[in-house]
């Protein structure tokens, strides 16, 4: 702390920092008290729930030359990690594949992950997403208005999708998904240990079941089993540790964006009849209600060594944390950042993240956005919301943000 | 238009294939590779987008002096 109070500069206001991470009062808007962070500056000092002060970032430019830095770790494992919750301290070993871990260990993992999640790999599955996305648009239909959208279609839709792409049994979905949502947002550290403990279980005996079998099935994990595990070149624990956020990562968040993404665009029916109009649209729209919703707040790493950036000193040791949803509407790189707009060049948002930590799945995710939201559109074209907008409850701050439900009608 | 990309560094993210899909393109291994007859950005206005759209800054675009 006392090795902070020095430290002066354009970067560096006087005022107190501001807790972090906060409550969104609308579900698409950056939370109200993160405001002050929105005048420009580079980084401010918030404070954690344990009452530790770490870094801000909140400028575009700034987020993408941290996200890229090597002298930034991403090691949960490392005793000076920044805690973003009591959930996230609680969990005993915080070892995770890819997200939480730095070269070499991360280039080695990712580069046996990436033939899976290429761009070709995501259009060659367009046809088999678009088949999930009409059977269960064709189940609502049947069953007729209203529904809720987030069990009926925003979260079947990715958790059907990773399991056919991981080789997970889909009949298992309601078990893992309550484990995923247990595990990101349960009640308490030990509801958040023991879904940890579960899902592992869980994965390992798959894994184990999968290694017995003589003919490999055509899943991502199957590959994984039969290939780099027989080589060696990964261990049990190691492919257990890819398979968990595979799975968690590859359902959770593009629920979230389904959900949260129909809301915002109800919430918008001027934006909503342009796709209607247009749908040639729908790849834009989806990277702007990226930009829009920065679902993924809050991205964490720790300095290795000092870092000098935007007049001011982060040293070796502090935590460095990201406000997704105010980088993503940074004024000096997108004009009136807080509306949707299809026609603004919004690629370069940091929903994603950026560096070699960026999301492995996004040209998946992005073939399953366009899909859900480009056909539930299409099919359901008198959609709307079946409640009050603002008595819809949506995520509290401190998990991936998204709608907890979604009562619609047509 | 002199196009490099640093397989050493890229991370399969796809990104540039998506923003310059007929400049780049993605190998079997996942990594950026350009389009055969296409190396020289085929005047694409799009493949500088690309190499600033790369997560990892893995491609470098040059013009030639001249």
């Amino acid at each position: 702390m006392t090795e902070l109070t020095d430290i002066t500069g354009p970067a560096t206001p006087a005022e107190h920092p501001v807790a972090f991470p906060q409550d969104r009062t609308c579900p698409y808007h950056p939370p109200t008290g993160y405001q002050p962070l929105r005048d420009g500056r580079a980084l401010s000092r918030a404070t954690l729930f344990d009452g530790r002060e770490v870094w801000l970032v909140t400028a575009h430019a700034t987020a993408r030359a941290l996200l890229a830095d090597g002298r930034l770790s991403t090691d949960r494992n490392r005793p000076d990690f920044p805690m973003p919750t009591a959930r996230f301290a609680a969990v005993r070993d915080r070892r995770v594949a890819l997200l939480g871990v730095d070269d070499p260990v991360h280039q080695r993992q990712r580069r046996m992950m990436i033939p899976s999640f290429t761009l070709k790999r995501a259009t060659a599955l367009r046809p088999t997403i678009q088949r999930i996305v009409d059977g269960l648009l064709d189940a609502m239909i049947e069953q007729g208005p209203p529904a809720e959208l987030v069990s009926a279609f925003a979260l079947p839709v990715p958790s059907m999708v990773i399991c056919g792409l991981l080789g997970v049994p889909y009949a298992d979905h309601e078990f893992f998904e309550e484990q995923s949502r247990r595990l990101l947002r349960g009640p308490s550290a030990a509801d958040t240990q023991q879904a940890r403990e579960r899902l592992e279980a869980y994965l390992g005996d798959l894994i184990d079941r999968k290694a017995r079998q003589a003919e490999p099935g055509d899943g991502v994990l199957d590959d994984l089993v039969h290939e780099q595990l027989r080589e060696g070149a990964l261990d049990r624990a190691e492919l257990l540790s890819l398979a968990v956020i595979l799975l968690v990562a590859g359902h959770e968040t593009t629920a979230n964006m389904i959900s949260l993404g129909t809301y915002t665009l109800l919430q918008h029916p001027d934006r909503l009849a342009e796709l209607h109009a247009d749908p040639a649209l729908l790849p834009a729209a989806v990277d702007e209600l990226m930009r829009m919703l920065s679902i993924a707040e809050g991205m964490l790493r720790v300095a290795l060594e000092d870092i000098e950036i935007a007049g001011t000193t982060i040293r070796a040791g502090e935590g460095v944390l990201f406000a997704t949803s105010v980088i993503n509407r940074d004024a000096s790189l997108y004009d009136d950042p807080d509306a949707l707009d299809f026609h603004r060049p919004a690629r370069h948002h940091v929903a994603f993240g950026f560096g070699i930590h960026q999301c492995l799945g996004q040209n998946l995710a992005r073939a399953e956005l366009e899909i859900a939201l480009g056909t539930l559109l299409r099919r359901l074209p008198g959609l709307r919301l079946a409640a009050p907008a603002e008595e819809i409850p949506f995520k509290p701050g401190d998990t991936i943000q998204g709608m907890l439900e979604l009562p619609v009608t047509w | 238009m002199h196009i490099e990309i640093d397989k050493d560094v890229c991370i399969g993210a796809g990104q540039c294939a998506l923003t310059a899909p007929g400049v780049f393109t993605q190998d079997d291994d996942g990594y950026s590779t350009l389009i055969p007859g296409h190396e020289d950005g085929a005047r694409d206005p799009m493949v500088r987008e690309a190499a600033r759209a790369c997560p990892v800054s893995a491609i470098k675009v040059t013009e030639p002096a001249g």
